[in-house]
């Protein structure tokens, strides 16, 4: 049997749909690390972690930051449940900025009030919007064929 | 016989609630566009949610999972969501009925409420029924957020032993002038039904799947949660731009007949008048 091409990929967050449409391959935070997906990818069932997923359509990547959620893995499609996410172009990056700099500063006090697990979390969370942003910034001129 | 100044000040009142009528139609018009791209917008989650644990189901069996579980008790608690304000015609009023329908219908179960929304709030106080909570403000900023709060207390006290089923009554949204009120049963969540086509493949797990659908459940309660409060507040616009609407016209059909009426009465005035002169004239010619 011939393995498709292309992956049906759909991301939806409970309040939106982010992303429906065909694309080479996408790569998923799970909670145990990085998945990367090519079509014909074994039926798979992971729950998400925070991170980056990032696909490339049409010879362009996007990146989209997403936290928490579920990745299934079909034969016939990949749907990604998030509990939240947002597309690079969308994020802001002075505030995600700020909210890096104001975790880390929680992390780095001693004041025994301070939620240690959710600072992580935030810092995660700032970090990965951060890394969406350049990335989108960065990526390769795309080349007409 | 009223006065045509009596009459004219009531055309003027009328004009002025057709003004405001008017002006909510189209604050409801406006809201209930940004509501119904909400409601539209959550129901993708929702749906590949359920086909993500109808597969899973299907392959692993739900099992024993506590939150699929019926149990024999008798304590039900009743989400009640009902809108912030009134003047959306029989919107509130359908929700409380049918939740006192729902109450009587299971007269030996003891029924706990759960109430979100101001009318929900103002119509049981009055009334002799166990209110377990009540979240006044809940459908001010339906998020997901907010949502998953209420549906995690819930699923607690479900979990341990608090109440035994969860229901929820809220008006669900057909179209802008069809409402529909619902009585749908959140806990236990109604096992799914077996996906038709299992694929025999080797499937990969990243962590057990029990845990897996643990997880899964808890957000599905979630995103019930968020689905009912998202029709709600899409159906209390509907409803209350059609009231609105009705107001407006009845309105313009009230400033119609008065001032019908004030030209006849301004006319017998004249009629009146002219009777006088000419009979008074009559008098002193003849």
């Amino acid at each position: 049997m011939a393995l498709p091409e292309k992956i049906d990929l759909r991301i939806v967050t409970p309040e939106r749909q982010l992303f429906s449409g065909l694309v080479d391959h996408v790569t998923v935070p799970s909670t145990l690390g990085y998945l990367g997906i090519l079509p014909g990818h074994a039926p798979l069932l992971a729950e998400l972690g925070i991170g980056n997923i990032s696909y490339e359509a049409d010879g362009r990547t996007e990146y989209i930051t997403c936290a928490w959620g579920f990745l299934e893995v079909l034969p016939d499609r990949v749907i990604v449940l998030a509990q939240t996410a947002e597309v690079a172009s969308e994020i802001d990056a002075a505030r995600a900025e700020q909210a890096k700099l104001r975790a880390e500063r929680r992390l780095a006090s001693k004041n025994p009030d301070v939620d240690f697990t959710r600072a992580q979390l935030a810092l995660m969370r700032a970090a990965a919007r951060l890394d969406a942003v350049s990335r989108m910034r960065h990526r390769p001129v795309l080349l007409k064929k | 016989m009223a006065t045509i100044r009596d009459i004219r000040r009531r055309i003027r009142s009328a004009r002025s609630i057709q003004q405001i009528t008017r002006a909510m139609k189209f604050v409801s018009a406006a809201r209930l566009r940004k509501a119904q791209e909400r409601v539209i917008a959550a129901r993708p989650y929702a749906r590949q949610m359920m086909a993500v644990i109808e597969s899973l189901v299907a392959r692993v069996g739900g099992g024993t999972h506590p939150l699929l579980e019926h149990r024999e008790g008798r304590k039900i608690e009743l989400v009640v969501i009902t809108a912030d304000r009134g003047l959306c015609g029989a919107y509130n009023t359908n929700i409380l009925r049918r939740s006192l329908e729902f109450i009587l219908e299971h007269e030996g179960d003891s029924v706990a409420l759960n109430l979100l929304g101001k009318k929900a709030r103002d119509f049981f106080r009055r009334r002799p029924y166990a209110v377990r909570k009540e979240a006044p403000a809940a459908l001010q900023s339906p998020s997901f957020a907010n949502a998953a709060a209420i549906a995690g207390s819930l699923v607690e006290d479900f979990t341990s032993g608090k109440i035994d089923q969860v229901w929820m009554v809220y008006n669900e949204f057909k179209s802008v002038v069809h409402q529909r009120v619902v009585v749908e049963r959140l806990l236990p969540i109604e096992r799914p039904a077996h996906a038709e086509s299992v694929p025999a493949v080797e499937y990969l797990y990243d962590e057990p799947p029990a845990r897996l659908l643990d997880h899964l459940l808890h957000r599905h309660v979630e995103a019930q949660v968020y689905r009912a409060v998202l029709e709600a507040a899409a159906s209390e616009q509907g409803a209350r731009m059609t009231a609105m609407e009705a107001a407006t016209n009845n309105a313009a059909e009230m400033i119609e007949s008065l001032t019908l009426y004030a030209n006849k009465v301004r006319q017998a005035g004249i009629t009146k008048e002219i009777i006088e002169v000419v009979s008074g004239a009559g008098g002193t010619g003849a």
